[in-house]
């Protein structure tokens, strides 16, 4: 139990840093950023498990567990889509979202 | 000896069409003629064994030939009311056809290879000669009004694949698509009569429906002959639209305009099929229904009659102007094919009465030996001068012995001058026309008339007349070609001493028809009168022709363009039928109903034009309407909830 600190604040902490990484999953056209972004998301959803957990239910683990098992799963993730992007980088020497068009209508 | 051999005589024709026209490739083209001329030897021989067999053995029984059903098979099984045969029928008459057939197609086969030596398509020539042959043969065996049918439409089609046969030339292009169009639109009419009549009766076998058509008290005919439509019966506008399919394929007036283009084919086709076997058609199919004619539809028949006997006149005086010898031999085939229709028309039924029909089926018989003679005779006159027209001819009987003799037997014999075969046969129809009908009787003297003018015309102008100078010495044909015109030359002497009243007869009772010498003498004599004139005009080069031609000048210009029947036809076709008809509909057709069609296709392309914009495959697009979305449901969620 993190004294003195209400729930409130680490729910703002948690949304603003999902929201930076929507607008910079939106906005920025640099792979690496995006993936970037995304990182930023799952793990405000992991502070948000946590903290729901210690406070609401502190004699329980479930939060927590998700949240390893989340970090697992970006960690994979972030595996499988640098592994893209290398060949993305090989293909058109390039990481823009928009130059990756080849199989549009 | 079983007449069931009868189905050989057309499949022979057919496996020959069919080696010749599958394996054709893999032999030398003159083993496909000989092929094929061995292969109808064999059925010349089978029809001759299966004539004699009918004719003098099985045939009759009780003093009456009988309609023999020698073979049978179920083609369609449509319907247990619905089947459709397909099989021979052995009687008079189609004995007397397969023999026709088959003579002069061998004839033809045999002639062929000589004249088509060297041509390119040597095979093909000999696998749709197979095939045509097929299918003549098995028209005349018909059993039933449909198996008729079917042979009909392929002998069409063979008669289309043969006057095409040179399809590099424009001409015979145009001139085979007008004969398979003409006889096409003629054929709708057989086609509208065959339903007619089935439709009647329930049937499509002769021997069901002529007797049902025939007796008075049956359901069929009872019913046939209450509805009237202008004032005929139901059965006489059947027989009438079975007329019209014969007369499409038989070229009578006003259907005769593909004919003379139809001489576009190579000659011995022409000999075939458009002056001996294919044509004669017609007047087969209203033999064949005759009995339905002469005892149901006396209208028809009179039909039959007048058409027969307008075309024989119309087509001799259009013969006198021509310059094209086959040209000249087409429309003499149309004038004689009309004295058929008019022999059948003013015949009554049975035994003495039926005189008209004897003398048709004699007249056709012996018509088809003299006319192939004939048209073979010009394609031996053609194969030695490389010319078509007769200004290109002359004293060619220095040249020529042989066809110079053939030649002058035919005409002799289409002039009916005793005692050749065409004499009989048509004194027979003088006869008959004498007693039924005096005024068609007083055309076909004049018509004897001038058929010997024309053909003398022809005759002297190709072998007398003036001295032609050759660019090289015309020379007599092969063997191949003479042995045919010899055989047929004496074919044409002796077959009219042939009693044809004791085969052939309306009512299938053999009977004594006499002679009348009161009508033969003045026909032989406006036959010499024929000859004679035409000999002062043109067996010495004399100015008398051109002379004539001026004295009677709109006639003659009439008649040497044919009467201008096919520009009627061109008139009525391309600017009536193609200005009110055909071009308002194709109007109607490419712009309301491709319009309506093409605007649906446009209306969606341009609605996909528009919004595949939003189908960028950006994620980050997708992206973006997504959290929108979701935030817009966010806020309203939150509104409502914080009602």
């Amino acid at each position: 139990m993190i004294q003195g600190i209400p729930i409130v604040h680490f729910l703002i902490v948690s949304t603003i840093m999902f929201f930076i990484g929507v607008y910079g999953f939106l906005v920025r056209r640099n792979l690496i950023t995006i993936l970037m972004s995304i990182e930023l998301m799952l793990n405000s959803v992991n502070i948000n498990f946590v903290v729901f957990n210690k406070y609401l239910f502190p004699d329980q683990l479930q939060g927590h567990f998700f949240t390893l098992f989340i970090i697992a799963v970006a960690a994979a993730e972030a595996a499988v889509a640098i592994a893209i992007i290398i060949n993305v980088y090989r293909r058109f020497n390039n990481i823009n979202v928009e130059d990756v068009s080849d199989m549009k209508y | 000896m079983n007449l069931s051999i009868s189905i050989w005589i057309p499949l022979i024709p057919f496996i020959v069409f069919l080696v010749n026209g599958l394996a054709g490739h893999k032999y030398k083209p003159v083993y496909a003629g000989i092929l094929g001329t061995v292969g109808l030897f064999i059925s010349f021989l089978l029809s001759l064994a299966v004539g004699y067999q009918y004719f003098f053995i099985e045939g009759m029984k009780d003093g009456v030939y009988q309609q023999i059903i020698a073979y049978s098979t179920t083609w369609l099984h449509l319907t247990d009311k619905l089947v459709v045969s397909i099989g021979s029928l052995i009687d008079p008459i189609s004995v007397m056809m397969i023999i026709v057939v088959t003579t002069v197609s061998l004839m033809v086969h045999l002639y062929s290879i000589g004249y088509m030596k060297g041509e390119k398509g040597f095979t093909r020539f000999y696998a749709f000669l197979g095939l045509f042959t097929f299918s003549m043969l098995g028209l005349v065996l018909a059993t039933n009004i449909f198996q008729m049918y079917i042979f009909w439409e392929l002998v069409g089609i063979s008669s289309y694949l043969l006057i095409g046969f040179y399809y590099e030339r424009p001409s015979a292009v145009a001139a085979s698509k007008k004969a398979f169009i003409v006889t096409r639109f003629a054929d709708l009419g057989f086609l509208v009569g065959i339903l007619m009549i089935s439709y009647l009766t329930g049937s499509f076998d002769f021997n069901q429906i002529i007797p049902q058509l025939t007796d008075p008290n049956s359901v069929a005919f009872q019913s046939g002959s209450k509805v009237l439509f202008f004032g005929m019966s139901t059965l006489t506008w059947s027989v009438i639209f079975v007329f019209m399919g014969g007369a499409g394929k038989s070229a009578m007036f006003p259907l005769h305009i593909w004919l003379p283009d139809a001489m576009e084919g190579p000659t011995p086709v022409s000999a075939l099929i458009h002056a001996a076997t294919m044509v004669v058609a017609g007047v087969y199919l209203v033999a064949r229904l005759f009995p339905i004619y002469a005892l149901s539809a006396p209208t028809g028949l009179e039909v039959v009659a007048y058409v027969g006997g307008f075309t024989s006149l119309f087509a001799a005086v259009i013969a006198c102007t021509q310059f094209d010898i086959k040209r000249i031999l087409a429309f003499s085939t149309l004038s004689q094919i009309g004295y058929m229709m008019l022999a059948l028309g003013v015949s009554g039924y049975g035994g003495e009465e039926g005189l008209g029909f004897t003398a048709s089926m004699f007249h056709l018989f012996t018509h088809a030996m003299f006319k192939a003679l004939l048209f073979l005779g010009a394609g031996a006159i053609i194969h030695a001068v490389h010319s078509n027209y007769m200004n290109d001819m002359g004293s060619l009987r220095k040249f020529l012995p042989i066809t110079h003799i053939t030649f002058a037997i035919a005409v002799l014999t289409i002039s009916g001058i005793p005692p050749f075969a065409g004499f009989f046969s048509k004194d027979e129809i003088l006869v008959a026309a004498y007693q039924h009908n005096k005024l068609l009787f007083v055309v076909e003297y004049l018509v004897a008339g001038i058929t010997a003018f024309y053909m003398s015309r022809l005759y002297f102008s190709v072998f007398w007349g003036k001295n032609q100078q050759y660019h090289h010495k015309p020379h007599e044909a092969p063997f191949t070609m003479t042995i045919p015109l010899m055989f047929l030359a004496l074919a044409s002497v002796t077959v009219g001493f042939i009693h044809f009243s004791k085969f052939v007869s309306s009512d299938l009772i053999p009977y004594e028809s006499e002679f009348h010498w009161n009508i033969a003498i003045p026909s032989i004599l406006i036959a010499l009168a024929g000859i004679s004139i035409a000999a002062m005009m043109y067996m010495k080069e004399t100015t008398i022709p051109d002379r004539m031609a001026k004295s009677l000048k709109g006639f003659y210009t009439a008649a040497y363009n044919k009467f201008y029947i096919d520009e009627a036809y061109l008139f009525v076709t391309k600017k009536i039928i193609f200005n009110l008809i055909s071009r308002p509909v194709a109007w109607f057709d490419r712009h309301i109903v491709d319009g309506t069609v093409n605007l649906v296709g446009n209306t969606t392309a341009r609605a996909a034009e528009m919004i595949k914009g939003f189908q960028s495959g950006q994620i980050q697009k997708y992206g973006f309407v997504f959290v929108s979305g979701v935030l817009l449901l966010a806020f309203i969620f939150i509104y409502w909830w914080s009602k």
